[in-house]
């Protein structure tokens, strides 16, 4: 039966933009912030509907990527009329400015925010050169 | 009214829907301008005699939202706030919005509120309305003249 849906346009990610993958679900990307203390840099990244087990963060030098695929909802016995998110999986790239210390990242998901934190490898931590009066 | 396509019903029961979406729809301060659609973004699905309204709240928990209905009219209300453990931040990138929200969605019929379910997984919320009896369709009989 025809239906109008409208599904108002999400970011595709720019990463997967000239990839086709097997599960031909759509890809966004997550919506994140990114704040940097003095001893680490915290990325929150935004994947509703994605349960802990379905992500997946690898760092590979210093090229960090999210992944995140999200748990279909089933709704049987209904009808979608009106749409204003799709149902799909989450992937983002970020190169990292500073070196990380990749043994202590720690990464935890709540209510569908994925908080990572990576703390500064000891050596890029800034160091202040003193000038000498000559 | 357009007749749109909905032949088993006649005509748009979304039509009311979507000229309320864009009066009662508000966003308080604390949005950025780029987030130029409404908050939260909302899903609905129409069942036989019940309605289900899903909306993607991520970083939000169950005290920070309120549902409320009246008649046939359902209110999202909430506030998101920046979740800072660490004090002072240099903040390199900000692309989530934060701030108190408010949406209110004109449902179909008007529904039960003694009969609402409301669940809230991963950031989205799932809600399911039952229809009201009163407001169900009676069947007329013709009687043979």
């Amino acid at each position: 039966m025809a239906q109008e849906v409208r599904t108002v346009d999400q970011r595709t990610s720019p990463a997967t933009e000239n990839r086709e993958r097997t599960p031909n679900r759509p890809v966004f990307a997550p919506p994140s912030d990114i704040y940097e203390t003095k001893d680490s840099i915290v990325v929150l990244a935004e994947m509703p509907g994605v349960a802990p087990d379905g992500v997946d963060i690898t760092l590979e030098r210093r090229v960090l990527t999210i992944r995140g695929r999200s748990t279909a909802s089933e709704h049987t016995g209904y009808q979608r009329v009106y749409n204003e998110f799709a149902d799909g999986d989450y992937e983002r790239v970020f190169t990292l400015s500073e070196n990380i210390d990749r043994d202590r990242i720690e990464a935890t998901l709540k209510d569908g925010v994925l908080r990572l934190v990576l703390p500064k490898a000891e050596t890029a931590k800034a160091r202040k050169i003193e000038l000498k009066a000559s | 009214m357009a007749l749109s396509e909905f032949p088993r019903l006649g005509f748009d029961p979304f039509v009311e829907l979507r000229r309320m979406q864009t009066e009662m729809s508000r966003l308080f301060s604390g949005f950025s301008a780029t987030t130029a659609r409404d908050f939260p973004p909302i899903n609905i699905l129409l069942g036989e005699n019940s309605v289900a309204v899903t909306a993607e709240l991520p970083g939000v928990t169950r005290d920070d939202v309120t549902i409320s209905l009246q008649e046939d009219v359902l209110t999202l209300e909430g506030k998101r706030e920046p979740k800072v453990q660490e004090g002072n931040v240099n903040w390199q990138r900000r692309e989530r919005a934060y701030g108190t929200f408010s949406r209110a969605v004109q449902l179909p019929f008007r529904v039960d509120p003694d009969k609402v379910q409301a669940r809230f997984n991963n950031g989205v919320l799932e809600i399911e309305l039952q229809r009201l009896e009163a407001d169900r369709p009676k069947k007329i009989e013709i009687r043979a003249a």
